[in-house]
């Protein structure tokens, strides 16, 4: 018979860890997990994790100070599945501008000019100088992003940086800093976890979960079908599979970018292969033209779409709203965010046209409506019962559901953040997510001396609008360089540290 | 950048300053058409200098009211180069006319080349290199200090 008490196996989290908000290094010894001392660590090994490590090992903050820990093993492998789900594969383009650069933290030489070299074609620079008044914004293509990540993450030498695991929680230190438990992969070690000690953490572990729209979200557990009603960040090639084999209808939910490059998909595959998919599009907010309460905000619309080059206005990830962003509080904050928010897709001439064919050759039918529920007909082909504002109710029945409306799940959904609110000190900001300070320090968490940083999608809200970017991390990066700085952690960067370390990058040689 | 009211007077006034003296002092003893002691005209040029960041501060506040009709509060980089074209305009006939007494006038061709030359590259300049000494510069909307 097994004794009553059975101790946890050595090297695990114990009771007494788990109900801590504050352990000492006593505590941490005493359940014989091994630790590991850096000074700072990042939590995550996406994109923000990389920026952030990119313009540390520029300030000048050596390989052996620092570590990142993740579950991935190249910092563009999660938004590489994610952009070829939503169908942008590395041929196509990404939203971002030319200046978004996440391998390089001046933005110079753009995108655009490295593009222009290669491919020698000087219509990318014409396209650049009339963007968006003449032609639409011109962006990189996926590929080129990923290409020069890999040659930067080479340069800093990030590999020699990345730890594999995954993080279970941080929590603060008694006498300042924090302790990260990290649970490695399977067989990699004696224990079951192991604790890295630091002065600095920072979080960038992106999207703490993708939530379904509820009505999609119950047919699929009723039914247990994943495969006709599918998310557009899932995989779902099976869609334009079976609709090569045979004439389909698919129903398309949501009136983001991701709806428009899966429209851009379905009307390809039908000019491509001779199709004849039908499309039914369901917004359940239906723009019909310039929308704004003044004439000083005033967005485009049409045809059901809000049309915006990027997530947020373009000022800002630097201009006007960026200044003025930055001085708000509270409700005002809240308000701020309501007026320049909203689920919003590019103009794009080429996107334009399609939706233009499809509405006069009758296969793209746009309509405005909430879905009370989804049904199976007997044919075994989906009825969504869709009622407008007007009051009228439409049927439409299809083979597939994509839903386009990519809604993040709670930060709590993860389980750092979780354990953050709970135990680390840490509160909500008026969007709900995790309040940071103007340099990205997670307001509440402080530990002694040391800092807990944070950036990416689960700081939306904040003093900053622009944070689930590209340029939004870099960004966050320099704030929090900067913040490491006046630390005394890394030397304060100059114009002339910060040229001589552009030639560096320019001519590839490692920092 | 997306400048701010602030960022784009300091960066004109900070431009013209660097690349507009540079570009300036490399270009006037090679001006069509311009007569008289290299020192009177370098003079002369640089007192067209000033006026372009003294009119330009006017400008600025023009552009900044216009920028609000947009809802990106953005300045498109076509914006930054066209606005050559009333600055220009408007300096070339202050000039004339004698209403700038200080400032002799310039032979047409000389202005307009001395111009467009400083524009052009005060408007590469802002476009990228900008960004390699100064990395704050574009997330401040152009603020310089
Ligand atoms: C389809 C799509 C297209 C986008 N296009 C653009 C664009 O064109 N331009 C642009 O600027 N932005 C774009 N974005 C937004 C954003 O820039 C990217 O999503 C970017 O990857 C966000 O970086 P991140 O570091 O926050 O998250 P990620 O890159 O997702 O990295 C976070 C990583 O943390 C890991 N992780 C999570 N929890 C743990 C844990 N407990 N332990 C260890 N690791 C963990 C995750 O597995 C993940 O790999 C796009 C986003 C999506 C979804």
């Amino acid at each position: 018979m097994a004794p009553p008490n059975t101790p946890a196996p050595a090297g695990d989290l114990t009771p007494e860890l788990l109900g801590a908000p504050e352990w000492t290094d006593q505590m941490v010894a005493a359940a014989g997990i091994p630790m590991y001392d850096i000074p700072f660590l990042t939590v995550g090994g996406g994109m923000g994790s990389f920026v952030t490590l990119d313009y540390l090992r520029v300030y000048g903050v050596p390989t052996s100070q620092m570590r990142v820990i993740s579950n991935i093993d190249t910092p563009w492998q999660t938004y590489e599945f994610l952009t070829r789900c939503s169908q942008i594969p590395r041929s196509e383009r990404i939203r971002s501008d030319s200046a978004s650069r996440p391998d390089n933290l001046w933005g110079f030489p753009s995108y655009a000019l490295q593009e222009t070299w290669k491919d020698k074609t000087p219509a990318y620079l014409w396209q650049l100088l009339t963007e968006p008044l003449l032609n639409d914004y011109w962006t990189p293509r996926a590929g080129t992003v990923f290409e020069s990540i890999e040659r930067e993450a080479k340069r800093i030498s990030y590999w020699d940086m990345l730890v594999k695991g995954q993080v279970r929680m941080v929590r603060r230190r008694v006498g300042g800093g924090y302790f990260t438990v990290v649970t490695p992969p399977e067989g990699s070690g004696p224990t079951k976890r192991v604790i890295f000690r630091s002065r600095f953490v920072h979080l960038a572990v992106g999207y703490p979960g993708l939530k379904f729209l509820p009505d999609l979200q119950e047919f699929r557990t009723k039914h247990n079908d994943y495969q006709h009603v599918v998310n557009a960040y899932e995989p779902h090639e099976q869609v334009y599979e079976f609709l090569k084999t045979r004439p389909g209808t698919v129903v398309i939910r949501g009136g983001g970018i991701v709806a428009s490059r899966v429209l851009q998909r379905l009307f390809d595959d039908r000019e491509k292969y001779g199709l004849k998919t039908q499309i039914v599009h369901i917004f359940r907010t239906f723009v019909a033209g310039s929308h704004g309460p003044h004439i000083w905000a005033r967005r485009k619309g049409g045809n059901g779409w809000a049309y915006q080059g990027f997530n947020y206005p373009k000022s800002v990830w630097g201009g006007q709203l960026k200044a003025e962003m930055r001085k708000l509080e509270g409700a005002e904050r809240a308000a701020k965010y309501k007026e320049m928010g909203g689920t919003n897709t590019p103009y794009r001439r080429r996107w334009q046209e399609q939706m233009r064919a499809g509405r006069s050759g009758g296969y793209y039918h746009a309509v405005q409506g909430t879905v009370d529920r989804v049904e199976r007909a007997p044919d075994g082909r989906l009825v969504s019962y869709v009622r407008s504002n007007d009051g009228i109710v439409r049927e439409p029945v299809a083979d597939y559901i994509i839903d386009c409306t990519g809604l993040e799940a709670d930060i709590s959904e993860h389980r750092i953040f979780a354990d953050l609110l709970q135990y680390g000190g840490a509160f909500r900001n008026p969007l709900g997510r995790l309040e940071v300070e103007r340099h990205f320090e997670v307001k509440g968490t402080a530990s002694g001396d040391g800092v807990l940083y944070a950036s990416g999608s689960a700081t939306l809200g904040g003093y900053f609008p622009g944070v689930d970017t590209f340029l939004g991390l870099q960004i966050a990066a320099q704030e929090i360089a900067d913040d490491l700085a006046r630390r005394g952690f890394v030397r304060k960067m100059g114009p002339l540290r910060s040229t001589s370390q552009w030639f560096k990058w320019a001519f590839n040689t490692p920092v | 950048m997306v400048p701010t009211l602030f960022g784009r007077i300091q960066t004109r006034l900070f431009l013209l300053a660097t690349v507009g003296v540079v570009v300036t002092l490399l270009i006037v003893p090679v001006l069509p058409g311009s007569s008289g002691a290299l020192g009177a005209r370098y003079a002369n040029a640089l007192l067209v200098l000033l006026a372009v960041a003294v009119l330009g501060i006017v400008w600025e506040l023009i552009y900044h009211f216009l920028m609000q009709f947009r809802w990106e509060k953005d300045w498109p980089t076509l914006f930054g180069l066209l606005t050559l074209v009333p600055e220009g305009l408007l300096l070339y006939f202050l000039l004339r006319s004698g209403a700038v007494d200080f400032i002799d006038p310039v032979p047409p061709a000389a202005f307009w080349t001395h111009f467009t030359v400083v524009w052009v590259c005060m408007w590469l300049v802002a476009n990228g290199p900008m960004r390699v000494p100064f990395i704050r510069w574009r997330f401040r909307g152009g603020r310089v200090l």
